[in-house]
């Protein structure tokens, strides 16, 4: 288990349980987090469930596959630290993920 | 007095994607009114994409495939009646009937029944063993009959088919996908993507049988044991899948005379010919644009489009501007995309070496893109659907191009 704060752009904090191997995206949507929609389900299909990840954890992430870069660049507002949520698989080592949600998706 | 923000009940029958996702927009832009949502089946609202994949394959559970958690209806006190099944609509004094005698009054409603698997009817179609893939319990059913080493034949090879075909050969079953066309995905591809798709499933030990029809089921003690097709062979099976096509659930519009036509007829605000009755997602025939037609589409992202369209006209905002068709299947390792329909199209134009895989076939008319289908081509598609969507006419040698980047295609 691990726990992931969610952030959204009014600085509001909600903080979920993820289990291990569960992407950040799936989390999100078991704990009605708003802000990230994931329209596909989590098939990479999408975009919309694009989040930032706090500077301090961006590198514990494993590297970005072809089709997450290539997705990300029809995001809105994309950052250094953009990430597709659906992406992103949950473990004890990121125990603490800091998350922001974008102003909006797609 | 009444004003217009006072606290209207609108009712949604059909707790599917569309359902679901209409009662959660209408709670956010109607905080006060009163929302029922009234499903058939005996859960919440869930996707149906991950159950010919995820789910048959062990990587998903019930709670994933859930849209939103149990708890959020209750939160957003949202009333959902699970597991109930209404049985007429009465327009006259705007009320629904659900079975076992309750009615349920309304100001709007909104039928979001979907569609259902249209079964076969050659003999021996009734016994054990042969199913069809669309709600979730069909999907536990289809799950338990998998088994490595045994066979599974699969008939339909739309997205369905080969979609339960990829998850079944990766599991290590045997696989025979039967189809009467001459090739798979008939419907809603184009033969260059048939072809690949085929040589795809080939490769990793999929038989096919195309331009094949079923003529029977045999059996042993209620259990099916094989297909026999038309040429007289029979296929041994232990188990069946047959995905070919979806009905949609139009019964209770048309009892209550709404206008349907193969789907219940909607206009772009997802209104039917009763000014109080929505309908939205599978189950309807709405206009289409960009291609000046009426179209019934089967898809995820239409069904969120027009719950979106139906939450915004019942609660007075505008209207949300029209989204151009996608989709998307997943099969083994491959990411297929489609934005758009090759209606009206006059020429096809290949970007990428399909032996890679990694390209995508563009539809054109002139120099206009109709439809994109990209396999593994996240840019050809991301990039296709927005030309789709602002009719930008293209440089048809760039577009072949694959050294031309999509951006220096659309510039």
């Amino acid at each position: 288990m691990a726990k992931i704060v969610f952030i959204d752009t009014g600085h509001v904090e909600r903080i979920v349980d993820a289990m291990n191997g569960q992407s950040v995206m799936d989390a999100a949507r078991r704990n009605s987090i708003p802000g990230i929609t994931a329209e596909c389900g989590g098939a990479c299909a999408c975009g919309t469930c694009h989040v930032y990840i706090d500077e301090a954890w961006f590198s514990a992430l494993g590297e970005r596959k072809a089709a997450e870069v290539e997705m990300l660049e029809y995001a809105s507002d994309v950052r250094e630290n953009s990430r597709l949520a659906c992406q992103i698989k949950m473990s004890s080592a990121l125990d603490g993920l800091v998350v922001r949600t974008p102003e909006r998706q797609g | 007095m009444t004003k217009d923000s006072d606290a209207q009940r609108v009712v949604i029958i059909g707790a599917g994607h569309a359902g679901g996702t209409a009662a959660a927009l209408l709670r956010q832009y109607c905080p006060e009114w009163s929302i029922t949502l009234v499903g058939e089946e005996p859960v919440p609202p869930y996707q149906r994409p991950p159950l010919s994949k995820a789910w048959l394959k062990g990587e998903a559970d019930a709670d994933g495939l859930a849209l939103k958690p149990s708890s959020f209806y209750v939160e957003q006190n949202i009333t959902l009646l699970s597991g109930s099944r209404v049985v007429g609509i009465e327009r006259g004094e705007q009320r629904v009937h659900v079975a076992g005698g309750a009615s349920i009054p309304y100001d709007y409603l909104v039928i979001a029944t979907g569609a259902r698997a249209i079964p076969l009817r050659t003999p021996g179609a009734d016994l054990r063993g042969i199913m069809s893939l669309r709600t979730a319990a069909d999907a536990e059913a289809l799950k338990a009959a998998i088994c490595p080493g045994q066979s599974i034949a699969v008939v339909g090879a739309g997205y369905i088919g080969l979609e339960v075909a990829a998850s079944c050969r990766s599991l290590g079953m045997n696989v025979t996908v039967l189809e009467r066309e001459t090739r798979v995905l008939a419907r809603v591809a184009c033969e260059a993507l048939s072809s690949f798709f085929t040589d795809v499933h080939e490769k990793q030990g999929v038989h096919f049988e195309l331009g094949s029809s079923v003529v029977a089921f045999e059996g042993e003690r209620g259990q099916v044991t094989g297909v026999t097709l038309a040429d007289g062979r029979t296929l041994p099976c232990s188990a069946v899948v047959v995905g070919v096509g979806a009905a949609p659930d139009e019964e209770l519009a048309r009892e209550a005379g709404l206008e349907c036509d193969r789907g219940v007829l909607v206009d772009l605000d997802a209104r039917t010919s009763d000014p109080k009755i929505f309908a939205i997602g599978d189950v309807t025939r709405r206009p289409m644009p960009i291609y000046n037609c009426m179209f019934r589409m089967e898809s995820v992202p239409n069904a969120l489009e027009q719950a979106k369209q139906a939450a915004s006209a019942i609660a007075g905002r505008s209207r949300p501007s029209v989204e151009v068709p996608w989709q998307w299947s997943d099969q083994y390792d491959l990411k297929l995309q489609i934005a758009g329909y090759p209606f009206d199209a006059d020429s096809i134009v290949v970007r990428g070496d399909p032996r890679q895989s990694r390209f995508a076939v563009f539809h054109l008319n002139g120099d206009l893109v109709q439809a994109v289908e990209a396999i593994n081509a996240v840019p050809e598609f991301m990039t296709g659907r927005i030309l789709i969507g602002n009719r930008k006419a293209i440089d048809r040698r760039k577009l072949a191009d694959a050294s031309v980047s999509m951006k220096e295609v659309c510039a």
